[in-house]
């Protein structure tokens, strides 16, 4: 099962292997990883997508935890969090097609960012399940590249009173709705 | 503010931070250091083999608490050092590695001697360093040092580049530390975490006090003995918590697990409340972990939260340092014990009464022997001699567990053994950090013959240095504890654990000047101990033991603690 952590670490090199060397070392695949400067350039933020078995999942938040490195690490999976990734598409359609791959886009909030006569490329943010979903759409199109920045992630605030969704579990929603989210 | 090189200025550091001495091995890189030291008062003890200057540190660290040092230079000098480094990390025995590592302009270009020392290390130590800006040099061996003796201590290394070494700066002393934002030390418990501790031991009728590392480190022992006064309740160590309880306490069992007495393992399987303080739920403590202490509920101490239900799910956990964490909850304990010490009083004394009786008629045994000397006879013959005061390092294997079964330690810091990695090869240097931290103590190392023969350069350091160290060799002509599994578990095929070619330890001793005997008849044992420990220097003893003796009692791997396989019964003394 996918385990969403937040971290705050110190940005010294080195930081980055250490947290990435406690989860290789007990074997668990790494889906994605973000690190950027925060407010604060001395420190750095993370999110990690991993599969991590439930029993492992408070340890590994203490293991991490005790890094002299790491100022804090939240696991974000059955939580309100706040859930963005950003992906680049680039989709080869013919031209009868092309007008209905803009109104695909228009409806998960893509914008164009670069035109070619025999692609577009999209940008698109949004949870990883939108993501997702419009690209399987935009298969329907022609062919697909694509790279993914991997999730990011952030707590809501507690008066927030949506139910918790567990995160990687498939969320059924309707496209509306998960556009908006 | 002097103007300094800095190799200067990290001599200056190790000095400054208290380093009293620094086992090491010289290479290119590290030769601006070498330079310093040819006149600078910071002694260095030369080794014969890094990881040994590892080991070294590493007994002078248990010996006194404070820091060791080792230094290496880059690639292989510092790969050498990992096997320490991780038996430090394991132990959690708080020491500081320095390494040279290639000038900055040629890291990553395969340069002769390059190794990715911060990357190899990384899971070796608690933290490490690379410095590549030599105003950071005085700060990182600063902070080095406070990281690996502070909270749950460790191995910390710094890795300095040559170019480094020897540019020059205006050395300023480390001076304020850093704040280091992520470093979260929990010393001092939260109150509500005692008051519940308090709350379930006063609630415990078979209390149990499992005590291992921690009550060493934390210095906590008087205060563990007192807990265990106040409750009237049994205490049992791991291998590294021996000497945290004198073993002639009256509330002292024995060593628990794998090779651990009937009555704590035993005692450990029927409480009803186990009071773990510095543990780890080892798995040569646990063995099989649902049938571990099955019917306790469990009261975790530790400076790491992520010890508390590691292993073992705890019912009250309490982060922080053990010493202050004890005092805390004995003064609580005895503050409430005019109204609550009585709960449970009558049960708490059947209990101690019954492990006492359980321990009294269950003793460590073994059968004599009049020909050949028995491995539990030559540690009974060391503990005379020792009397709970010597130093007693030891190697891995079977003596190793003779050791801490028979041998007695009236306080802590007198045992070093390499514990959670199991490093052969760790007894030999370990003694020497101790006899050069402890030169007025009497200190004896107990090794098997194989893992001194993983040590056996280090005769050379002993000799050089006449540091006085007894080297008792266990000779069963075996790797004795991988033969013991062969034994009892492959049907005696023996395979690769005949030491065969063991040297003739009179002329080595000769070689290295070192004087030496070999015995081998029950007869001629104490002769040659007082032969051994007449002499000011070191010696070297060679006993040749029964080569077929087990360890006894054991727990198979995966069994439960209390399925042990007992030792044959010897048959009952004739006449008085
Ligand atoms: C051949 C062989 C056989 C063995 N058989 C046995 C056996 O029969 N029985 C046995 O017990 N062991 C045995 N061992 C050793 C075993 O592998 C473990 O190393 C040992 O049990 C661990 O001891 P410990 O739980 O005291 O933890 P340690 O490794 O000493 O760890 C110390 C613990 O205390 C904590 N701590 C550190 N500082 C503080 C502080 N200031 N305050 C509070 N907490 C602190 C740490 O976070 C850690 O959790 C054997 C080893 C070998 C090589
Ligand atoms: C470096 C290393 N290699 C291998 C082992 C596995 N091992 C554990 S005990 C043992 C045998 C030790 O033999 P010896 O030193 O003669 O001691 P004895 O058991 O006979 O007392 C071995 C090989 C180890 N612990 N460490």
């Amino acid at each position: 099962m996918q385990q969403l952590i937040s971290l705050l670490v110190e940005n010294q090199p080195g930081a980055l292997m250490r947290v990435a060397g406690v989860l290789t070392s007990r074997g668990y695949n790494i889906e994605s990883l973000t690190v950027a400067k925060t407010l604060d350039p001395t420190l750095s933020s993370m999110t990690i997508v991993a599969n991590v078995n439930e029993e492992g999942r408070d340890l590994l938040i203490k293991q991490i935890t005790r890094l002299v490195n790491v100022i804090k690490a939240v696991d974000l999976t059955v939580s309100h969090a706040v859930r963005r990734e950003l992906a680049l598409i680039k989709v080869y359609a013919s031209q009868d097609k092309r007008a209905g791959l803009l109104r695909e886009a228009e409806i998960f909030r893509a914008r164009v960012v670069d035109a070619a006569p025999n692609s577009y490329t999209l940008e698109v943010t949004g949870s990883p399940d939108k993501l997702d979903a419009l690209i399987s759409l935009l298969h329907n199109y022609g062919q697909v590249e694509m790279v993914r920045s991997g999730a990011m992630a952030m707590a809501r605030e507690k008066q927030n009173k949506l139910p918790i969704p567990k995160f990687g579990e498939a969320v059924e929603e309707p496209v509306a709705e998960m556009v908006e989210s | 503010m002097a103007l300094m090189t800095g190799a200067q200025i990290l001599v200056e550091s190790l000095a400054r931070e208290g380093a009293e001495v620094v086992f090491g091995y010289p290479g290119g890189v590290t030769l601006p250091v070498y330079d310093v030291f040819y006149d600078h008062p910071l002694r260095h003890v030369l080794v014969r083999h890094e990881e040994n200057a590892a080991f070294a540190a590493q007994g002078f660290a248990r010996a006194t608490g404070k820091v060791g040092v080792c230094m290496a230079t880059s690639g292989p000098g510092a790969t050498n050092l990992t096997t320490g480094l991780v038996d430090a990390l394991m132990d959690s025995i708080p020491i500081v590695a320095i390494t040279g590592q290639v000038p900055q302009s040629l890291i990553g270009r395969d340069a002769f001697q390059e190794a990715d020392t911060f990357g190899i290390t990384r899971s070796a130590t608690k933290h490490n360093y690379l410095v590549k800006d030599i105003d950071k040099l005085a700060q990182a061996v600063h902070e080095a040092f406070y990281i690996a003796g502070s909270g749950r201590p460790g191995p910390v290394l710094v890795d300095v580049t040559k170019d480094v070494l020897l540019s020059k700066t205006h050395y300023e002393a480390a001076g304020k530390m850093r704040p280091l934002r992520g470093y979260g030390l929990q010393l001092t418990p939260e109150s509500a975490a005692v008051e519940a501790a308090v709350d379930f031991l006063w609630g415990a009728e078979r209390p149990y006090i499992y005590a291992g590392g921690g009550v060493i480190a934390s210095g906590a022992h008087e205060e563990l003995v007192r807990l265990s006064e106040i409750l009237g309740a049994p205490v049992a160590h791991t291998v590294m918590g021996l000497g945290a309880m004198p073993t002639g306490h009256p509330n002292f069992i024995s060593m628990l697990g794998m090779h651990g007495g009937y009555a704590a393992n035993m005692g450990v399987t029927e409480c009803d409340a186990l009071i773990g303080v510095g543990v780890r739920f080892d798995d040569r403590v646990t063995g099989r972990l649902d049938a571990f202490a099955p019917n306790a509920r469990v009261l975790h101490v530790d400076v790491d939260e992520a010890e508390i239900s590691k292993n073992r799910r705890a019912d009250v956990g309490v982060v922080g340092d053990a010493k202050i964490v004890l005092r805390a909850i004995n003064e609580r304990l005895e503050a409430t014990r005019a109204e609550r010490g009585g709960e449970n009083l009558t049960a708490r004394r059947a209990w101690m009464d019954r492990i006492r009786v359980m321990k009294a008629e269950n003793p460590f045994v073994y059968t004599p022997s009049q020909d050949e000397i028995k491995p539990q006879f030559l540690m009974e013959k060391l503990d005379e001699i020792a009397q709970g005061e010597a130093i007693v390092t030891v190697d891995v294997g079977q003596h190793q567990m003779w050791a801490a079964q028979y041998m007695r330690f009236n306080r802590p810091r007198l045992w070093q053994s390499s514990s959670g990695l199991g490093s052969m090869g760790f007894g030999l240097p370990a003694s020497m950090g101790a006899v050069v931290a402890c030169p007025q103590k009497t200190v004896i190392s107990i090794v098997g013959d194989g893992g001194f023969m993983m040590a056996l350069p280090e005769l050379g350091t002993i000799a050089s240095n006449g540091l006085p160290i007894k080297i008792v060799v266990m000779n069963n002509g075996t790797l004795g504890m991988v033969r013991q599994w062969q034994q009892l578990f492959f049907n005696k095929r023996y395979s690769q654990v005949e030491i065969s070619s063991f040297p003739n330890a009179e002329l080595l001793g000769a070689a290295f000047g070192i004087p030496a005997r070999t015995v081998d008849k029950p007869a001629d044992l104490d002769g040659a101990l007082k032969e051994a420990f007449f002499e000011a220097g070191p010696y070297l003893l060679n006993v040749k033991v029964a080569p077929e003796e087990c360890v006894y009692p054991m727990v198979p791997a995966g069994g439960a603690v209390n399925e042990m396989i007992l030792a044959p019964q010897p048959p009952a003394p004739v006449g008085g």
